[in-house]
């Protein structure tokens, strides 16, 4: 790994002899992010970097505030992935009140608004920002791959990409209290149960979702048989991947201990207590990006990075839990052959596959008389401390804090799921850069090939800043001393 | 419980300067229509930002309004009538008002006839409170509110835009009085 790696990070040329081409902002990704490509006079790419261009400082934003303000204070960190950050918060803060396990209505109750984020992320992701990709080509005609484009062409898979992040959407709403800036987890379990009227109205729809959820699993597999050798190789590299795994090795978004593994699939690390992340996890500062480059220690930064989210959790559980999606598992395993699949384009499949999981999961959760629990929390011996970790929708979240005795966080430490994806991101684009850029005039289409390699990580780059007329996509091509020559810049 | 007639939709994040300018005036707008007695006209949503299910909240209706502050707003809002987009433009997780109700008519709903109103803000920088420009354009956008809630018309609220569909139109408080 380590000698294909970092390859193209920095130049091997003079500075002075190569031109840059920007992509600024990468469109379809969260927030702002920014690839630099500087060619050399006969277009060859000499290095690729993927850059976070914006510094949030949201965790010197948490620090002085009350520590059970913190659940709904995070949800501001991010407009696509709030519920993970309430969740991870309040998991870290249930430590602080003493509450080292939950009733079952709570934990049960929290799975539920877990579940349905995980549903309508990655709805979100497959139908809206991904689909336009896969169904029309990387280089198709730009005003066509986005979701109006798919809803043009293939209207009931829009249709049902919409209705799937409204259930899902349904599902945090009535677990967290309201649509946005939710309230439901708090410091020691939950502050509402589900009435029986709002778990019916759920169950009405439930069955219909696990059939489309399971329709796109469909999509994606025949998206990768249909072109074997784009989907496998496409920005492929290899890596460790990292994620959570429940107790009996099982895939689980909400809870459990940490399992690394290397490229090869053998296991690094298990049952490692995600309290004690600082010691497995180490990360390093790169001057030219404002985001942290994670790895795990005991391999150091050059060998230790890994990937997580849907590819690694996938591979790295024994099982699912719920019959369809475990189905689905076995096949996706056995696409490897024996070896973990690598390739950023598999995210899409596993990620399907991870849908299908948590729309039986939300199945099997309405049918459980705990949602309707009186029991919602507890508290015991306080502490000053606290880890709270999930597997959000893009990966392993990770909150710890400190709090002192006048119950004010004195410390916030925040490893998000797009950091730990930092390295396999530039990885990624590096690969695709070197097949598909190397020697070429570039244009729109090609550019977009980088993007569609980014896309697959599903990265959440920054918050939820997204005043109207913001986020265009921009490509500039400069010279060596950073002179525009050219710029490209969509409308919207 | 039946469909309110409108759908004020806004977004923003209240801990980003003046991003918070749409949640803010959501709140406010909000307590005032109790006050005025008029809260059942209306369904207020709040939001980070724009998503394709938002598509479904216009369904049925008789007038939607999207509220956001703008970065490049001209001083101090703008008010304007928009129509789906023709030509999808590549997008962001985040979606235009004008990309929703493409995604709307994508899945067979017809649209109402829908406003943005985009209020200028100045910072957007994580834990800054309103700037006080923001506050002052705040001041007279919620005076536009008030006229646009009181006279719920397709043809009141053209009057008050003025301009073509898509087209930009700049207002003062005096014009909204």
């Amino acid at each position: 790994m380590a000698s294909e790696a970092f390859a193209l990070e920095t130049a091997a040329a003079e500075a002075g002899t190569l031109r840059r081409v920007a992509i600024d902002p990468v469109s379809r990704v969260e927030g702002h992010g920014k690839v630099t490509l500087l060619l050399d006079a006969n277009d060859e790419v000499q290095q690729v970097r993927l850059h976070i261009v914006e510094f949030r400082g949201f965790e010197k934003f948490i620090q002085g505030r009350p520590y059970w303000e913190v659940p709904v204070m995070v949800q501001r960190l991010c407009g696509i992935c709030p519920v993970s950050h309430h969740l991870a918060a309040a998991k870290a803060l249930d430590h602080v009140v003493g509450a080292e396990k939950l009733p079952a209505s709570a934990e049960k109750l929290r799975r539920l608004m877990h579940y349905g984020q995980i549903l309508q992320s990655h709805a979100l992701h497959f139908f809206h920002l991904s689909s336009p990709d896969l169904l029309f080509g990387f280089a198709s005609d730009a005003g066509r791959r986005n979701i109006v484009g798919v809803a043009a062409a293939y209207p009931e898979v829009a249709k049902q990409g919409v209705l799937l992040r409204k259930f899902g959407q349904e599902v945090i709403r009535l677990t967290a209290g309201k649509r946005v800036h939710g309230t439901g987890a708090i410091p020691g379990g939950v502050n509402r149960a589900l009435s029986p009227a709002e778990r019916d109205g759920l169950l009405a729809d439930i069955d219909q979702i696990v059939d489309w959820s399971r329709a796109a699993v469909h999509i994606v597999k025949r998206l990768h048989a249909a072109d074997p050798p784009l989907y496998d190789s496409f920005g492929t590299f290899r890596s460790n991947i990292l994620s959570l795994v429940g107790a009996d090795g099982a895939l689980d978004f909400y809870d459990g201990r940490l399992r690394a593994r290397d490229a090869d699939g053998k296991i690094l690390v298990d049952g490692f207590a995600v309290e004690n992340y600082q010691q497995l996890i180490h990360e390093e500062v790169k001057p030219w990006s404002y985001m942290k480059f994670p790895f795990l220690a005991a391999l150091g930064p050059r060998d230790g990075w890994y990937k997580v989210g849907p590819l690694a959790r996938v591979q790295n559980c024994d099982s699912i839990a719920t019959p369809l999606a475990e189905g689905e598992r076995r096949e996706f395993i056995d696409h490897g052959q024996g070896r973990l699949i690598h390739a950023p384009l598999a995210y899409h499949w596993a990620r399907m596959i991870e849908m299908l999981h948590a729309a039986e999961t939300i199945k099997d959760l309405l049918h459980d008389d705990d949602l309707s629990g009186s029991e919602l929390s507890c508290s015991g011996t306080r502490r000053h401390e606290g880890v709270g970790v999930i597997e959000a929708p893009r990966g392993t979240l990770i909150h710890h804090y400190r709090v002192d005795d006048d119950d004010l966080v004195t410390m916030c430490n925040l490893i998000v799921s797009t950091t730990h994806n930092n390295q396999p991101m530039n990885e990624a684009i590096r690969r695709v850069a070197r097949r598909y850029l190397n020697g070429r005039q570039l244009s729109e289409g090609l550019l977009n090939h980088i993007e569609v390699a980014i896309r697959a990580f599903d990265p959440c780059l920054s918050c939820a800043t997204h005043a109207l007329g913001k986020m265009p996509l921009q490509l500039e091509l400069q010279d060596a001393a950073g002179q525009v020559i050219a710029r490209m810049r969509s409308a919207s | 419980m039946s469909l309110a007639p409108v759908v004020i939709l806004a977004c923003g994040n209240p801990s980003r300067g003046d991003d918070a300018l749409g949640p803010m005036l959501l709140d406010r707008l909000q307590d005032w229509l109790a006050c005025e007695g008029l809260s059942t006209g209306f369904e207020l949503i709040g939001d980070f930002q724009w998503q394709v299910e938002h598509a479904l909240d216009l369904a049925g209706r008789r007038l939607a309004l999207f509220l956001d502050a703008g970065q490049r707003t001209p001083a101090p809002w703008v008010l304007r009538q928009v129509l789906a987009l023709a030509t999808p433009t590549p997008s962001t997780h985040a979606l235009s008002p004008e990309a929703v109700l493409a995604v709307l008519a994508r899945i067979g709903q017809p649209a109402p006839p829908t406003f943005v109103l985009g209020v200028a803000g100045e910072r957007f920088e994580l834990g800054e409170g309103l700037s006080a420009a923001a506050s002052r354009h705040a001041e007279g956008a919620f005076a536009l509110l008030q006229a646009l809630c009181r006279t719920p018309r397709v043809d009141a609220w053209q009057a008050l835009a003025t301009g073509e569909p898509g087209g930009f139109v700049r207002w003062s408080a005096r014009d909204a009085q």
